[in-house]
């Protein structure tokens, strides 16, 4: 875990203090499981509240007075729209109208943004955004913070507990409650909850007040996954990919109609014609029959045997208590009732396609 | 008596009669993670030393565990089925996998004592 190019958390010592199992996550050692373990971890974030060190997320501050219009070319979106506080879904995308990454989006002032980013996808983000600022009176900063998330019913009273009042906060909204801090009520696991970027300083203070409360406990990556994938939440590199587009992945719904129709985004065109011929393949929710987890990259087979698409990410749903999974599968048999297979190591188990998501969403929308 | 051997690729074999029962130590089943799903072996299935014998999956990943030895497969522990977490709970005991009837005892000699094994896990 040293000596290569792996990249630390600025508070691993204190995942090591407690215990946790690491991996290896988008060139970041990652606290993968606590002791609790991943089915205890997971079950006590739906019923009370997780704690996950997301500090391998990058968080971006752009500003100027191009940032709308940078916003606007850059991603499917009309930044100009969005209230001060109000967060936003949406991705970069390349000219085929291919998913470079999925981002969050909040506008904290009349011409000051922050973009919170996935962390394979942050080298690269960077790049693209500084390149496309170039065009725009436009700065781009990327920003050193600590980023923890606080997830499940019990998040908002946790934080309260600890000094931080959320209650004016609704789901997919965000500020900047004290220097240098950035809060939204935001996440990625179905749950309420708030994702807080800050100094590390203050995130050791934060973390040991929330960690003396029994509601509270760190959360690994394993079960950041489960979660992410019972609420039906796309983790790009797998469910979306520059391979992939948002009609594809049915994600349309974080473009709105008059940005569809406008041309002013990286990807416009293509992704025009994509829907004037209708997608090939759509993203959907899969029931694996019985027990057994079907994973990432297995083949589906219609009741014929012929080729029907694939699994993107697949595995065990402890609040589902079955087998959950996501994939592509041809637009004909993308609906609910279609007979479809997956091969496992050379078993074919029934699949059902399932509504997403698998556990219903608790957002705190007002 | 039975005599209980361990592999490197962190397996016991408790052998009784020429018999033998296998499971994964508790050391493995730590690193594992939770248990959702056990694919057991058919009965009656001849084994060969290195082959997969049975699939033990997490949350997160899959899992092969292989044949220590060869064999004969005369049992499998069915109640994994319905709650695959015994092995997570009690690796070495009720947490068994499958009973093979063991075709070479002589393939024994080249597996791990106790003491061998928690020297190789440190």
């Amino acid at each position: 875990m040293t000596g290569d190019d792996t990249k630390h958390l600025p508070l691993e010592d204190l995942h090591v203090a407690a215990g946790a199992r690491f991996g290896a996550f988008a060139g970041w050692s990652m606290p993968l499981t606590y002791p609790a373990g991943v089915m205890k971890e997971h079950l006590h974030t739906r019923e009370h509240a997780g704690l996950f060190d997301i500090s391998h997320m990058k968080l971006f501050e752009i500003s100027g007075s191009g940032t709308v219009a940078l916003l606007n070319r850059a991603c499917p979106l009309d930044a100009g729209a969005l209230e001060i506080s109000q967060s936003k879904y949406t991705f970069f995308l390349n000219e085929a109208a291919g998913i470079l990454d999925d981002l969050i989006v909040t506008r904290l002032g009349q011409a000051r943004f922050m973009v919170v980013a996935n962390a394979g996808n942050a080298e690269a983000d960077e790049k693209h955004l500084r390149a496309l600022a170039m065009d725009f009176d436009a700065k781009v900063d990327a920003l050193d913070r600590v980023f923890l998330a606080i997830q499940g019913p019990e998040a908002w009273a946790a934080l309260s507990r600890g000094g931080i009042e959320t209650g004016a906060l609704l789901f997919m909204h965000g500020f900047e409650p004290r220097e240098n801090w950035f809060m939204s009520r935001s996440g990625y696991t179905g749950e309420d909850g708030f994702e807080i970027g800050l100094p590390e300083a203050d995130a050791r203070n934060l973390v040991a007040k929330l960690l003396e409360d029994e509601r509270v406990m760190w959360v690994g990556l394993a079960a950041r996954d489960s979660l992410r994938l019972e609420a039906g939440l796309c983790l790009h590199g797998l469910d979306i990919t520059p391979e992939t587009d948002p009609a594809s992945a049915g994600l349309m719904w974080a473009i709105p109609k008059e940005v569809r129709a406008s041309s002013a985004f990286i990807g416009a065109d293509a992704l025009r014609s994509i829907l004037e011929r209708g997608p090939a393949q759509k993203r959907v929710g899969l029931k694996p029959e019985g027990r057994q987890p079907v994973r990432t990259g297995a083949a589906l087979f219609d009741a014929d045997g012929d080729p029907a698409g694939h699994v993107t990410s697949g595995g065990f749903g402890p609040s589902a208590a079955h087998p959950v999974a996501m994939g592509y599968v041809q637009t004909s048999l993308s609906k609910p009732g279609a007979k479809l297979f997956a091969d496992v190591r050379g078993t074919k188990i029934p699949v059902d396609i399932n509504p997403l998501p698998f556990t219903p969403h608790r957002y705190r929308k007002g | 008596m039975a005599k209980t051997y361990f592999t490197e690729d962190h397996e016991w074999l408790r052998v009784e009669g020429g018999v033998a029962t296998v499971g994964i130590t508790d050391y493995a089943q730590e690193q594992l993670g939770d248990l959702v799903f056990v694919e057991l072996p058919e009965l009656g299935k001849k084994l060969v030393k290195g082959d997969t014998a049975v699939v033990v999956e997490s949350v997160k990943a899959a899992s092969d565990v292989y044949a220590p030895v060869d064999g004969e497969v005369t049992e499998a522990n069915t109640s994994l089925s319905s709650d695959p977490s015994l092995v997570n709970s009690a690796a070495t005991s009720d947490g068994w996998l499958w009973k093979m009837r063991l075709a070479d005892e002589s393939q024994l000699e080249g597996l791990l004592d106790e003491a061998a094994y928690k020297a190789h896990i440190g």
